[in-house]
């Protein structure tokens, strides 16, 4: 089977099993609402401040949501031994990262999309710059926090208190994609600079790490 | 002469971080050539393996 | 530990002390910020030091991967440790020295924040290394690393960027630097550099007789169990 194939596959058998349980789901959604509204009793800025730190705000709030979501994508395979079954076979393992990065970035997002609107009314936000580049840096930046997610998620299965690990290696490896989400975001949100640099520093992120966890699973998952 | 507790305050600093590491490497470096002293014949007389 | 140790040990101690000696007495009172600014010549070298031994494990990743090499190995565990306690170092003089100039303890300038961020790489590093079941730690330790000397331009140039955005007072920054300081300045890196070595050489032989004492232990419980 060809890599994409492969990818796709997986995928839509990842897709398929998160349906099914949809338990988890709805508690993941739960969980996205119940972050907006603490943060939201926790800062309670005026309109004209809220534009200022609502960038920050809904990062680290999707960022949170994101660590969770991830912790569970490779807790399910591992209890079902898949990992094994993978180191096994011949297929080469990038089909997999792939498939469970894509499997985690449409996961984030369907839990960002719920988190939006309600930021976006709890705050009275309104962009003054232009707003469609809201787009390219949220794509740009989810898919910053995912891949790299997944990477470190695969690593941290194998470890001693493996949930605490994913963040613990996660977190600091992505300041440099958090600046460049939080300010473009504020720079969209103020109008009072131009986010291009931002979201150029994130598509550079993106290539990046995108590269070197495709270059390096094999060897994480040989590793394990 | 406030700002000079400053200055002694990075130093002395400085020496703490640095006397801190180095002492705990050396009591753990003699704790350990302790252990291999105590019991050589497992350590330098290791059976091939035959297994 | 072999015949050079105590050699190094004594030179480091001598240098330590004579660079002190420069730092304090011989080196010229700098004009806007008095005698508190003599703590550059300790902040600045242990941050080169930290970076040179950030480098150090960079490339003791790589050939690891590339060789497999226990040694490459311990060499990387140990740079890295080195590393974070002189970066632990700039980390705190820094504010020290922020504080009376400043007022402020704290300032995210380009060279404080990068030291922090590096910091929290290493130390999540270390945690892995710590945290690792399985014999396997070395290979993920090695991508980790590497992933890190991916991250860190991108760290400096999204600070970088931020910082013409949002100027802030730097430390340490100097516009030229006075001949006799930078005199003092050399004296005291090549001091924290000779530290730096027996520090490594010290936790080097410290991880070479734990990881012997580890395998005979296992050897001996595998004994054990086969009889």
């Amino acid at each position: 089977m060809s890599f994409f194939a492969i990818t796709r596959a997986t995928l839509a058998k990842d897709i398929r099993l998160e349906w099914r349980s949809k338990d988890a789901i709805n508690a993941m959604l739960f969980f996205a609402l119940l972050v907006v509204v603490i943060f939201s009793f926790a800062f309670d800025p005026t309109a004209e401040e809220s534009r200022r730190i609502a960038g920050g705000l809904i990062w680290v709030a999707f960022l949170f949501a994101a660590v969770v979501a991830l912790n569970q994508t490779w807790a399910r395979e591992l209890r079902n031994q898949v990992l094994d079954a993978y180191r096994v076979s011949p297929a080469p393992a990038n089909p997999l990262f792939l498939a469970k990065a894509i499997g985690n970035f449409i996961f984030v997002s369907v839990l960002e999309a719920l988190m939006t609107p309600l930021f976006i009314v709890f705050y009275k936000l309104r962009a003054l710059g232009p707003g469609w580049e809201l787009a390219p840096i949220a794509l740009l930046g989810t898919w910053a926090l995912v891949v790299n997610g997944t990477f470190f998620a695969a690593i941290s299965l194998r470890t001693r208190s493996r949930e605490i690990m994913l963040p613990l290696l996660l977190f600091p490896f992505s300041i440099p994609a958090l600046l460049g989400m939080v300010n473009a975001t504020t720079a969209v949100l103020t109008g009072e600079e131009s986010a291009k640099f931002w979201i150029a520093l994130l598509l550079a992120y993106d290539v990046v790490f995108t590269t070197a966890c495709l270059l390096f699973f094999e060897l994480v998952l040989e590793a394990e | 002469m406030n700002s000079m507790h400053y200055l002694y305050a990075a130093y002395i600093a400085t020496w703490v971080i640095h006397g801190t590491y180095l002492t705990i490497l050396v009591r753990k470096y003699s704790r350990i050539r302790k252990e291999m002293e105590r019991k050589p014949s497992a350590i330098s007389n290791q059976p091939s393996a035959g297994i | 530990m072999k015949r050079g140790f105590p050699i190094l040990a004594i030179v480091t101690a001598l240098l330590l002390s004579f660079a002190l000696y420069e730092a304090l007495i011989v080196a010229p009172t700098e004009q806007t910020m008095g005698n508190v600014q003599r703590i550059f010549y300790y902040h600045v070298p242990s941050a080169w030091t930290a970076f040179l031994l950030f480098a150090i494990n960079f490339v003791a990743s790589i050939l690891y991967l590339i060789k497999r090499s226990e040694n490459a190995d311990i060499l990387a565990l140990v740079s890295a440790e080195v590393g974070v306690v002189f970066c632990t170092v700039v980390l705190i003089t820094g504010p020290i020295w922020a504080r009376p100039v400043w007022g402020i303890w704290w300032t995210w300038d380009l060279r404080l924040t990068l030291t922090l961020v590096l910091w929290l790489i290493y130390v999540s590093y270390l945690l892995l290394r710590r945290f690792s079941t399985g014999g396997k730690t070395p290979m993920i330790a090695a991508v980790v690393a590497i992933f890190g000397a991916l991250d860190v331009p991108l760290v400096y140039f999204s600070i970088w960027f931020f910082r013409t955005q949002h100027p802030s007072p730097v430390i340490g920054a100097g516009g030229s630097l006075d001949p006799r300081m930078a005199h003092v300045l050399l004296i005291n890196w090549a001091a924290f550099l000779c530290l730096a070595w027996l520090l490594c050489w010290t936790r080097y032989e410290l991880e070479v007789a734990q990881r012997r004492v580890e395998e005979s232990q296992a050897m001996e419980s595998l004994m054990e169990g086969l009889q």
